[in-house]
């Protein structure tokens, strides 16, 4: 039983709230990734669940277990920090023992934990070391070690003592590109190995959606939203999740809803876009909204309602991105890069998929389709 | 082209030359104290006190060691240095861990008025310090010897900034691995900050080794008088004698000059800790 469950929970330093009201239910198993800007409460959350923050307000639970007050020892969590938090006098092998050393644990049936021998502590560090592929650096100190070396030890700490939780705080923030790619999968392939619940603090969406079983979305300590990262990229329910997941984002521009007898649309400084009438049924004509529009959904047509003049044309190889000027407005537009070419200056007729138009009110910032 | 190839060498002589001229400065005196030790007084005069030996007595050292009595003070300092180093490690790292790593109201206030006690010399507390000793009927003794440098600002100081450099992250990751502050303390912030530690054992040492107002002021019996104030008793022989003065005083620093061997890589690393990161 390994469920997290923040029920109201607060966390204020002095005058500053950090996480407000948090209510979030993390499942036994589940990949949860707490995604936000720097500043949003996410690392607070992570840390409170790891016992190294106090909870201010609300109640916290691991498993059927209120933690408030538990320490950290007695948690049964692990925690992967954003710098690793390698013991630098000590080698590998002792790194990765460490867990293991203080703590009791059920090893026998029925019987109260107990600290491990040191033979048992040996074979878990082999374990562990093999599982990650370090056997041959046990003898080394961290600071002898390769950024991913070290990550790849932080693991190894991690799962030795088997933990009920794991708890990841930007963990591959400092490996180069190409080696946060691979550990991406890694790190997939070790929670299904693991069956076993993993909170993990990002500020890169891209890890976010790529390992998440859910992303909980953070703002100024509150939660925005949270669901599969496909339901939180499709429907976000409101404009900072629209703005902040995607990239590039979403294009957002304010406007005023226009009915007409044949249906009704957005009205973009001079110009229109036509809605799916059934989908925007309940909006009053005259409602100022935002429309937000991917700019993979926005598309080059001659017959296209909006006239949008080209600004500048980014090219990445398998597509470009079309920068254009609407409505005193920056829009985005995402081309293959079979697409026939567009140059600075040129002017483009566009449409967008009625399925995939988005509108907030501008006022809350809420979703209202 | 050649000149370029051989620059460096010429950098590496310029700075030999310095760092000789800078040693002979240094060890000079050194020298004149060991060549007065084992020169015969009488002869070492008419000769024009040259800096060369004249007359080498080499039993110098022996007989300045039982005129003085160095045997038994070599002990009481030994002692009165041993507890006193032991102790201010002991006070110096957990008072540094504590201005460190925990929260307490008017952590920062303390701290202050913790350094402040660093601007009183000596001779302000002497007095006061001394009927406290007095009125603890400490005279004369082991405690009153050690008593008032159990604890020291310095220290505390010292090992403060040493702590500061350790990342909060290694303690978040001691305790989430069970241990607590003394563990983390004793596993990690003293092993991290070792050459920090060592150079404080070291300053510990010589200026418990080296104390010589405080052990005047409560020893008053030759038998609990440490090497430095035996050391003044053998100087203050006659002038027949005055070699012997020389030589006392090498025998005295002998136990400084070994440590200093023994430990120079940890305090090197300790005085330029924080210096350059890494």
């Amino acid at each position: 039983m390994s469920e997290v469950a923040f029920d109201g929970v607060t966390k204020r330093f002095g005058e500053v709230t950090a996480v407000d009201q948090l209510t979030l239910d993390i499942a036994d198993g589940e990949f949860m990734v707490l995604l936000g800007p720097s500043g949003c409460g996410k690392t607070t959350a992570l840390r409170m669940i790891a016992g190294l923050e106090t909870v201010t307000e609300g109640t916290l639970r691991i498993g059927d277990r209120v933690v408030n007050d538990v320490e950290a020892k007695d948690r049964d969590i692990a925690m992967v920090f954003q710098s690793y938090a390698l013991y630098p006098h000590m080698t590998v092998a002792r790194n990765i023992e460490s867990p293991l050393v203080a703590r009791r644990f059920h090893v026998d049936a029925d019987a109260p934990p107990r600290k491990l021998t040191a033979a048992e502590r040996s074979e878990r560090v082999d374990q562990a070391a093999r599982s990650l592929g370090l056997t041959d650096l046990m003898g080394r100190k961290p600071a002898a070690l390769s950024g991913g070396q070290r990550q790849r030890v932080a693991l190894a700490r991690a799962i030795v003592a088997r933990p009920s939780a794991f708890l990841m705080d930007e963990p591959l923030s400092n490996l180069d590109a190409k080696l946060r790619a691979q550990t991406r999968i890694e790190l997939v392939e070790l929670h299904e190995r693991l069956a076993t619940t993993f909170v993990y603090v990002t500020h890169d969406q891209v890890e976010a959606m790529t390992m998440a079983d859910r992303i909980a979305v953070l703002n100024e300590g509150r939660l925005q939203q949270v669901g599969p990262p496909q339901a939180v990229y499709e429907r976000p329910h409101n404009l900072f999740v629209a703005r902040f997941i995607g990239s590039p984002p979403m294009n957002t521009v304010p406007g005023t809803v226009v009915r007409t007898d044949t249906g009704v649309a957005v009205q973009l400084g001079g110009q229109r876009i036509d809605l799916d009438p059934v989908a925007h049924e309940p909006l009053a004509d005259g409602t100022e909204v935002v429309i937000g529009v991917r700019p993979e959904h926005l598309a080059v047509d001659p017959d296209g309602q909006v006239k949008a003049q080209v600004r500048a044309v980014e090219w990445l190889g398998h597509e470009r991105l079309v920068v254009c000027d609407l409505a005193e407005h920056h829009i985005t537009v995402r081309q293959s890069s079979g697409a026939e070419p567009v140059a600075p200056g040129d002017v483009l007729a566009l449409t967008a998929d009625p399925a995939h138009v988005h509108l907030f009110d501008p006022n809350t910032t809420e979703r209202l389709n | 082209m050649g000149t370029e190839l051989f620059q460096p060498t010429w950098k590496k002589v310029a700075w030999y030359a310095v760092l000789t001229a800078l040693a002979v400065v240094i060890l000079f005196p050194v020298y004149m104290t060991f060549v007065r030790a084992i020169s015969q007084p009488r002869a070492y005069v008419l000769a024009g006190q040259p800096p060369w030996p004249v007359h080498p007595e080499w039993d110098a050292f022996s007989r300045a060691f039982s005129l003085g009595d160095l045997g038994r003070k070599f002990l009481v300092s030994a002692v009165v240095t041993t507890v006193i180093v032991a102790a201010q490690l002991t006070t110096s790292t957990l008072a540094a861990y504590a201005f460190t790593f925990l929260q307490f109201p008017f952590r920062r206030l303390l701290f202050y008025v913790f350094m402040a006690t660093l601007m009183l010399p000596i001779e302000v507390t002497l007095i006061p310090n001394v009927q406290t000793i007095r009125s603890l009927d400490w005279l004369n003794s082991y405690p009153g010897l050690v008593a008032p440098f159990l604890a020291t600002a310095f220290g505390t100081f010292l090992l403060r900034q040493g702590f500061r450099g350790i990342p909060r992250d290694l303690l978040d990751a001691s305790q989430l691995d069970g241990f607590g502050h003394l563990a983390f303390l004793r596993r990690v912030a003293i092993p991290v900050t070792r050459p920090v530690v060592a150079s404080f054992a070291v300053i510990a040492f010589l200026s418990a080794w080296n104390q010589y107002t405080w052990p005047r002021a409560v020893v008053t019996e030759g038998r609990w008088e440490t090497v430095q104030i035996g050391l003044k008793t053998v100087t203050a022989t006659t002038a027949e004698q005055n070699n012997l003065g020389f030589a006392a005083a090498l025998v005295v620093a002998l136990p400084i000059l070994v440590l200093l061997i023994v430990l120079q890589r940890q305090i090197v690393r300790g005085l330029t800790a924080g210096a350059v990161k890494g």
